[in-house]
């Protein structure tokens, strides 16, 4: 272990340098405008010492290297959608914004791969290459704001990860400037580069390992047939039941979502989509592929729901009725905000057949702290999301609000599951990550780190509690509350 | 429910118990004869086909693991091995893909978990054990690949995946280039795609009719293709070389102006499989700084199979 640097504040002399590397009008200092970037999209604040705007790599590489030379950590930005704090600046750390790095470079359409900057949107890519029969399978539920460079930090998934696995099955390669500002190649458009797997190391790295500053993506041929299939049931057993069924028949749908009744009568005061709002549970299926496959596959799902007593089954008949269940899965966000103002969404992952214990003792905890709990979640993999609703100007209600937090997370890791499925760990799950590893495996998480980025500077603090965190250049701000 | 690994931790020890080698079945690297030999914990522990995950030493020989898989209907994602069947260990930490890899994708993302023991004879636990995982840094990624120079695998949770309902094998002689980017482009999907300059054999897998219709459709583009029972023979291409799959038609012909020997690429993978080893790929010097440093981390002392080049030789940029 060695010494941590001696950090600096933010000086003139650091700020004028940024300057003279992109541009005045790309580094922003005044308070109104980096305030913005003080946190992601989760609850946690920090403070963003100076903003800045690169347009290339080799400006990411400037501020970078200036970084380096004043020992100056720095976080790397893309939407700012995380919800675990990944992205936010500790103690006046340099945010290094990606918003204007977000041009798609190229597309082989026969090989299935294109190039991107990583502020590119991840919807935007899809939509760039829908024309060639082609999509980005890595789909989160916000995918219509958040990065590609943000999605490989976090190695985020979505609902239709199940049968085709989430960021790191679709990335070929990502170029990156590491922490001292040098910039390499990880991984490759060629399938076995030599040598270790750097790429796959450099994902979900939460921007602790270097920005990535251009990506190779794999791209996916659109399917010829889907089939959208919702089932509801009376128990949460049921529907549980279900989904382990379907996947020990040999079926890997393309999505499979759960519902439950909370989340359903929101949605559906929300969109009026039909729902049923008197069942415990719904589920939302989806199939998709070559048209045999899809026929027989919503047969046999049909009977498996059936089989555990499915109230309704409803088969979207048009893209019309597809995209509208859909909506209802999509915006069970903005429906929650009709009943508290406030929610913080967790994210865990539990074996499937355990899914139904957990989330029945996720109720019992929500009750236990007077909390009104929703869910609306990756069922196919395992993925819960219990959001909890809640009104901030409650008086105590954020105590009560954490440690439910942390009783759901010990729960699923006792059941055999483990922190998160896809939002990562950034400040947020930090201190919990003692719950699923020991010592030993700690220190080899955190030699990655120091292998990457030995100077200690890229996104520190984050991910590793502090024991760790050898190498690391901060300590938490005082300002910062999480 | 888990193994014990602590005999294999001290059959490895500590730093100060000296260099040594771990070995698989051997199909790929024999072991050195010089150096003290650990073989992984063997046998399936775990087998849960609605988790779609299976728990098993790293010693499990693959076909082993296949004939249980096959009972439930599902199968791995490793491959069997070229030379004669290979260790779960083995290929994890060879990281090289069967001739699937196209419709399969590649082995490394078949591990979940793994629990090895380290260069200081600890044991250490790197990933999580369900189907989706972002808790912390994703060191099972780094460690595939690694041949026995980050840590000795001892269990491994790995994924399964629905065995195809149907695989067929096709053939087409005097296939150009323009037919095998037809192939990749037409049919959905396909599992693998083979080319050796003249012909061009591919694997369609899933649900029987549509494969039927799928192979109709092809039929009216390309007429002249067989149906076969099996791949060709590729057990005497030994070597192999990885290049953007975009390059392979320049590799056949400039293979076949030098008619060197014979090779197969994997079209739309980019392996192309030699029987002669093939020229080494430079590689970037950031490349190589940072395996040094991850080595410097994970094997300071280099007592963990000592002699294995990880970046094999190639030269720095
Ligand atoms: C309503 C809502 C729904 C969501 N649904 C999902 C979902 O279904 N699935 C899911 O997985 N997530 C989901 N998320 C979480 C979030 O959208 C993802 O984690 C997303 O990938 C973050 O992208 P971003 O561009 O906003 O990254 P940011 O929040 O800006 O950053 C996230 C992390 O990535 C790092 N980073 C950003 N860019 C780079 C770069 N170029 N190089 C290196 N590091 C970088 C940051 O330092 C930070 O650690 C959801 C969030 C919201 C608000
Ligand atoms: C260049 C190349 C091409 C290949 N091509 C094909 C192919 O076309 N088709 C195919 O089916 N397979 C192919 N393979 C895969 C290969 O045949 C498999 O990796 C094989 O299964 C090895 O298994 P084994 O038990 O015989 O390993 P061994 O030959 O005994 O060991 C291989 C390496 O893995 C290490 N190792 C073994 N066990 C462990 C462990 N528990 N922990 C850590 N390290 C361990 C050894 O020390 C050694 O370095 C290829 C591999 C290579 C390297």
């Amino acid at each position: 272990m060695r010494d941590k640097p001696q950090v600096q504040s933010l000086n003139t002399q650091l700020i004028s340098r940024l300057r003279a590397a992109l541009d005045v009008h790309r580094v922003h200092t005044a308070s109104a405008d980096i305030d913005l970037y003080k946190r992601d999209a989760s609850n946690i604040e920090g403070r963003a010492g100076v903003v800045c705007f690169p347009l290339t790599t080799a400006e990411v590489q400037s501020v970078v290297s200036i970084c380096a030379e004043f020992q100056q950590p720095f976080v790397a930005r893309g939407s700012g959608t995380g919800l675990s704090g990944g992205a936010t600046p500790l103690d006046g750390a340099v945010v290094i914004s990606t918003a204007k790095m977000n041009r798609l470079i190229s597309v082989d359409p026969v090989h299935r791969l294109a190039w991107i900057e990583p502020g590119m949107l991840n919807l935007d890519l899809t939509r760039e290459v829908t024309h060639l029969g082609l999509h980005f399978a890595p789909d989160p539920s916000s995918q219509q704001s958040c990065t590609i460079g943000g999605n490989v930090a976090n190695n985020s998934g979505g609902p239709h990860c199940l049968a085709d696995g989430v960021t790191s099955s679709h990335i070929l390669a990502c170029e990156v400037v590491l922490s001292d500002g040098s910039v390499v190649m990880l991984g490759g458009e060629d399938p076995e580069p030599d040598g270790l797997d750097l790429r796959g190391a450099f994902i979900g790295s939460e921007g602790m390992f270097g920005i990535t500053t251009k990506i190779c993506v794999r791209l996916m041929q659109n399917y010829q047939a889907v089939s959208t299939i919702l089932m509801d049931f009376t128990s949460v057993q049921a529907g549980a039941e279900t989904v382990s069924s379907i996947i020990a028949w040999g079926m890997v749908p393309a999505a499979l979502e759960m519902m439950d009744q909370l989340c359903l009568e929101a949605v559906e005061a929300y969109i009026q989509a039909g729902l049923p709002t008197d069942a415990a549970a719904a589920l939302l299926v989806e199939v998709s592929g070559l048209p045999h496959a899809v026929t027989d596959d919503t047969e046999r799902i049909s009977e498996i729901g059936r089989a555990y007593g499915a109230r309704t089954i409803r088969i979207a008949q048009d893209e019309a009725e597809r995209a509208l269940l859909w909506k209802g899965r999509k915006t069970a966000f903005g429906a929650i905000a009709r009943i508290k103002p406030n929610y913080y969404l967790h994210d865990t992952v539990v074996p499937r057949r355990k899914l139904n214990e957990v989330l029945q003792e996720v109720y019992r905890i929500a009750q236990r702290h007077d909390l009104l709990v929703l869910n609306v979640f990756h069922a196919g993999d395992g993925n819960l999301h219990p959001l909890l609703i809640f009104d901030k100007r409650d008086p105590g209600i954020m105590e009560r609000v954490h440690a439910a937090g942390e009783e759901i997370v010990r729960v699923s890791v006792e059941a055999g599951g483990v922190l998160s499925g896809e939002h990562g760990i950034g400040l947020e799950k930090r201190d919990f990550m003692p719950l699923m590893f020991g010592p030993h495996d700690l220190h080899a998480q955190a030699s990655m780190r120091v292998a990457f980025d030995p100077l200690g500077i890229a996104n520190p603090f984050k991910v590793l509690p502090s024991p760790s965190q050898c190498g690391d250049a901060h300590d938490m701000g005082e300002d910062m509350w999480v | 429910m888990g193994i014990d690994l602590s005999n294999f931790a001290e059959s490895i020890g500590g730093v100060d118990h000296g260099p040594l080698w771990i070995a698989g079945q051997q199909t790929r690297t024999p072991a050195p004869s010089q150096l003290r030999l650990v073989a992984a914990p063997a046998g399936i522990v775990d087998l849960q086909p609605d988790e779609m995950t299976v728990v098993c030493g790293a010693g499990t020989p693959i076909i082993e693991l296949r004939t249980e898989l096959a009972k439930v209907g599902q199968y791995v994602n490793l491959p069997d091995g070229l030379t004669g069947p290979g260790t779960v260990g083995g290929a994890l930490a060879e990281g090289r893909s069967d001739i699937y890899r196209l419709g399969r994708g590649p082995v490394r993302d078949t591990l979940l978990q793994v629990r090895y023991v380290n260069h200081d004879g600890q044991v250490v636990t790197a990933g999580g054990p369900t189907v989706k995982n972002v808790s912390g840094f994703d060191l099972s990624r780094l460690l595939i690949g690694s041949r026995g120079q980050l840590g000795y695998f001892g269990e491994t949770i790995l994924r399964t995946r629905p065995l195809p309902q149907s695989s067929r094998w096709f053939v087409m002689s005097e296939a150009s280039q323009t037919v095998v980017e037809k192939i990749l482009r037409v049919i959905y999907r396909p599992a693998s795609v083979l080319w050796d300059g003249h012909k061009v054999w591919f694997c369609i897998e899933g649900n029987p009719k549509d494969c039927a219709a799928m192979i109709q459709r092809i039929s009216v583009e390309l007429p002249v293709i067989t149906e076969i029972s099996g791949p060709p023979d590729l057990s005497l291409y030994l070597h192999r070389q990885s290049v953007p799959p975009r390059l392979l038609g320049d590799v056949v012909q400039e293979n076949a102006r030098s008619d060197s020997h014979k090779i197969i690429v994997e079209a739309g993978v980019g392996i192309v499989h030699h029987q002669v080893p093939p020229e080494s790929t430079p590689i970037e010097k950031g490349v190589t700084i940072l395996h040094r440093r991850i080595l410097e981390q994970f094997n300071p002392t280099g007592r963990l199979n000592p002699g294995i080049e990880i970046l094999a030789s190639a030269p720095s940029l």
